[in-house]
């Protein structure tokens, strides 16, 4: 009997130095909870994208064909290679129209209105709200204002004027969160030396603030890659490449929607899904390239 | 010969009043320093000699600050006023740029292009502040690699490299450790020679080691002014004394 609780505590001494050396599982029920929940939360997330990834991948990859790529969509070949060109167009389109207002929308906000003001709140109010509509209420009213009231008819340039409007609050809460992030001694230590705050806000808040902005446009255009309901409403989803500026034509997400949708060719449906992700993957891996490249 | 004479100035942070009736004369080519505990209004009459306060929402200002018998609150440019009264702030705030873009900022905001002049500029800038020779093979290199006290030496280089002639100095040596602070002390008196200079501290010491005139400030009121020496042996006022015998503060 001695002998086993002699044993007993060994045992128990031998666990406690154990959890001691974990710190993290600490003495306290809760610690470890919390310990575990982390792990959990990490895990599930991590299991989650790599499943959707994974299945993408899978099911895509051995439908990609050279053919897919052919300029031309024709009923016996279900090209992506138009909504690919026409991916791009719109990114780009939107990209030239937001990314200039956006950032400067949000310098006047942080640099030169009034800290706080009653203006200040306004803008702030509109543009969160206007982050909060739902896209197919942007492409409603892109297609009536830009579509028909304007009579831009079903065109990159509706597309890309709606997308644009979607994504500016967007471009505008992350630059702004980016000038906000520059500390103020930066602002003092220019004007202090008699620098004007243009040239402050040029040369030296703005170049601080570049890997955020950049982080920023980063997000936006996966948001505009993604983008599916404003765009059927103003592009259009016609399989081909847009000619002109008002031109219709249809970008890789709105093609896998109308593969699905019709159901005749899966596979195709899967491989536009698979391009649409390396496409993301390979931006995504451009911008930040550009964004460590330019902060070096 | 004075530098700034300040009569009678008032300034309110909205509906707080940090200064009350401040009359101060500041000669030139010395050392004034202000000392005073925390809250007493010793850095917001720094900041209103070249006009920081001016960024400060809210911040109102009444009587007269004087530079060279000019109003500085009257009509004058306030970019020409802070390239005259250069500042180093409490805590060392090289730009995210390197060592020579740093110094060079400057003189190109004031619209000097020469690569010649610059470099000569920034040469100079960094040896009258004592750091050329630790700095001259790495004026390419990011400031922010710079060791606190090399960073704040590089700021009095920068606020130098625009020739002012008033260098305010809001306790600059307050994040600094006890060597780089011997150093940022011996450079501050070598440079009076050429500049005035007003600094703020929080350390007494520091004002007896360095400055030739002292200021006492207490919730925003000036209790003293005079010659260093004697505000330190014989003070007038019972509160400059309980303070700098460490009573209190």
């Amino acid at each position: 009997m001695e002998n086993l609780s002699l044993g007993l505590e060994a045992v128990e001494e031998i666990a406690s130095l154990k959890i001691s050396n974990r710190k993290i599982m600490g003495r306290k029920p809760m610690d470890f909870f919390l310990f575990a929940f982390t792990w959990l939360g990490i895990g599930i997330t991590a299991a989650v994208l790599l499943f959707v990834v994974g299945y993408v991948l899978i099911n895509g990859l051995p439908h990609i064909r050279p053919s897919l790529f052919a300029v031309q969509f024709t009923t016996e070949n279900q090209s992506l290679f138009p909504a690919l060109m026409g991916t791009l167009m719109i990114l780009g389109l939107a990209l030239v129209l937001a990314v200039p207002l956006g950032i400067f929308s949000a310098i006047f906000l942080v640099e030169y209105a009034t800290r706080g003001s009653r203006f200040v709140k306004i803008v702030r109010l509109t543009t969160e709200t206007l982050a909060g509509i739902p896209s197919i209420v942007y492409g409603l009213f892109g297609f009536i204002f830009f579509g028909v009231f304007l009579g831009w008819g079903l065109s990159l340039m509706s597309g890309a004027f709606t997308v644009s409007i979607m994504i500016l609050p967007l471009i505008m809460r992350t630059t702004e969160e980016s000038l906000k992030s520059v500390p103020d001694t930066y602002r003092e230590g220019s004007f202090g030396l008699g620098a004007g705050r243009l040239r402050t806000v040029m040369r030296i808040v703005l170049p601080a603030a570049t890997p955020g902005i950049l982080a920023g446009i980063i997000l936006t255009i996966g948001r505009i890659i993604g983008e599916t309901a404003a765009i059927i409403f103003t592009l259009g989803n016609v399989a081909r490449m847009p000619n002109h500026l008002f031109d219709t034509g249809r970008t890789l997400s709105a093609h896998m929607y109308a593969l699905a949708n019709e159901g005749t060719h899966p596979g195709e449906a899967h491989a536009t899904a698979a391009v649409l992700l390396l496409v993301v993957i390979l931006i995504n891996a451009l911008s930040s390239w550009i964004a460590k490249f330019v902060k070096s | 010969m004075n530098k700034f004479s300040i009569k009678n100035m008032n300034l309110w942070y909205r509906d707080f009043q940090a200064l009350h009736g401040i009359n101060i004369e500041i000669p030139a080519h010395q050392i004034t320093a202000f000392i005073g505990p925390s809250g007493c209004g010793k850095s917001t009459l720094i900041k209103s000699l070249n006009r920081m306060n001016d960024l400060v929402e809210g911040c109102r200002i009444e009587g007269e600050i004087l530079l060279d018998g000019q109003d500085i609150y009257g009509g004058i440019d306030v970019n020409a006023l802070r390239k005259r009264v250069g500042m180093v702030f409490q805590k060392p705030n090289p730009f995210p740029m390197s060592v020579y873009d740093n110094i060079a900022y400057g003189p190109r905001t004031h619209g000097i292009k020469s690569k010649f002049k610059l470099n000569e500029i920034v040469e100079k800038s960094l040896y009258d502040a004592a750091i050329w020779d630790e700095l001259k093979d790495r004026l390419k290199k990011s400031a922010l690699s710079l060791s606190g006290g090399q960073q704040q030496r590089l700021c009095i280089a920068r606020a130098l490299s625009v020739q002012p002639d008033v260098l305010l100095m809001d306790e600059p040596t307050s994040a600094l450790d006890p060597i780089s602070t011997a150093k940022i002390e011996e450079l501050t008196i070598k440079l009076k020679k050429d500049y005035t200079i007003v600094i703020v501290t929080h350390n007494m010491q520091q004002a007896v080691r360095i400055s030739d005139n002292t200021g006492f400030f207490l919730l925003g009121e000036m209790i003293e002014y005079s010659d260093t020496e004697k505000l330190f042996s014989i003070p007038k006022d019972k509160r400059t004394e309980d303070y700098i015998t460490g009573r209190f503060g």
